[in-house]
């Protein structure tokens, strides 16, 4: 049998272009990285979801991850840069910390997140493409989903050696089958750039950054604001928690959605895939991730918490923008798709 | 390589059970079901659209009426 691998994905080592800025914020980060001295930053009287504050810190982040071409890659530890993400980050985190009601029953936040709304009420963009979004919308889905898709699991590995015993392992056995235990034609990274070439979408990594907005940019980026603060690790596996207890049933509808719209096996495969995996997922989660951090750190719990909730108003947020943008008829993202 | 011990299967009281390491399950009618996963969550439930693997069905659900019912 001959390989399936979409080569063009696997041996894309390569870092992106920089992206054109959005404002004064992004605009002083890519001056930066394009060599500029770096002027005065304040992000003080910033939008913190808007776009120019969200792109900022996207490329603050992504040197972490793969860089961009023709920066070095030694600015990923410039102290300059490293105060100016700070200051970013700490717009977004206040804001989040005011927008996010606290709480620290874990237990009871990860049972409300296990009853699933059904019926003709429920509003969400997974209900929206599986009983009527055209397959225009679902391609746009797809681009605000490969900025975090294309580096799946890669924000919460960073909180690997931030856990320690049990919670540790049990975060491991998840990101092992994230990555394709193994497999590198079964990471779900692959999988999601499979189904973005049949959809006749560019698989280069952060191909999109330029169409999407800032509701997509802030959900990855509280990713890394969290994979990257030890301090913030509890949120980290709160984030992590709400996608692996939430993503199987919402994988089930956009599969219906797929082959209503006659999508072809790479689409249906990426999502199909996801609802076993996390259907198994939720359990681990839950019994070997949640339980043994919350018995080691039980001062934890109030960042687990925040972790969800932050994912989930972020998530929500990011939710109206394209179905409000569907609604009035209107593309989701800054520009059309060609 | 140490003695890995009994396999391990975990019954969950809301949910399915939870199998470590690559299984092989086989159904009444014979067919065979065959799962890669470092743990395999088989459905206990019997309301799986996909069983004998758990796709989460087994989980409580609140119904919302659209806005003009």
């Amino acid at each position: 049998m001959t390989s399936t691998l979409a080569p063009s994905f696997l041996d894309q080592a390569g870092s992106p272009e920089l992206p054109a800025p959005r404002g004064p914020l992004s605009g002083a980060v890519i001056g930066a990285l394009r060599g500029a001295p770096l002027g005065p930053v304040d992000p003080g009287g910033a939008e913190p979801y808007g776009d120019d504050l969200q792109l900022a810190l996207h490329c603050c982040y992504e040197l972490h991850y793969r860089g961009f071409a023709g920066v070095d890659a030694e600015r990923e530890w410039d102290p300059e840069l490293l105060g100016v993400r700070r200051e970013l980050e700490r717009v977004f985190l206040a804001a989040l910390r005011a927008d996010v009601e606290p709480g620290d029953d874990v237990t009871a936040e990860v049972d409300a997140l296990l009853v699933e709304p059904i019926g003709p009420g429920v509003r969400g963009v997974s209900h929206h493409l599986q009983r009527e979004g055209t397959l225009e919308q679902l391609r746009e889905y797809v681009a605000h989903r490969s900025i975090y898709h294309l580096k799946e699991a890669d924000p919460q590995a960073w909180a690997i050696p931030r856990l320690s015993g049990a919670a540790k392992a049990g975060l491991v056995t998840v990101e092992h089958d994230e990555y394709g235990s193994g497999r590198p034609e079964r990471m779900h990274a692959l999988l999601f750039a499979e189904m973005m070439t049949e959809l006749g979408l560019s698989d280069a990594y952060c191909a999109y950054v330029e169409h999407v907005p800032g509701e997509t940019l802030a959900e990855v980026n509280l990713m890394s604001l969290c994979g990257l603060h030890r301090s913030l690790r509890g949120a980290s596996v709160g984030q992590f928690a709400m996608v692996e207890l939430t993503s199987s049933p919402g994988s089930e509808r956009l599969v219906r959605g797929m082959r209503r719209l006659d999508c072809g096996p790479a689409s249906i495969r990426f999502y199909d895939e996801h609802v076993e995996a996390d259907a198994v997922h939720e359990q681990v989660v839950r019994r070997s991730v949640l339980a043994p951090l919350l018995a080691a750190e039980p001062e934890l719990a109030a960042d687990v918490v925040f972790g969800i909730r932050a994912s989930l108003f972020l998530g929500e947020r990011m939710g109206e923008r394209l179905l409000g943008c569907w609604d009035r008829g209107e593309t989701s993202l800054r520009m059309p798709l060609a | 390589m140490a003695d890995p011990g009994p396999t391990r299967v975990l019954l969950t009281d809301e949910g399915p059970a939870l199998i470590s390491g690559p299984v092989e399950l086989e159904l009444p009618d014979g067919t065979r079901v065959r799962s890669d996963r470092a743990v395999t969550a088989v459905c206990h439930c019997r309301r799986s659209k996909r069983y004998p693997i758990c796709d989460a069905s087994h989980r409580r659900k609140v119904r919302q009426e659209g806005p003009d019912a």
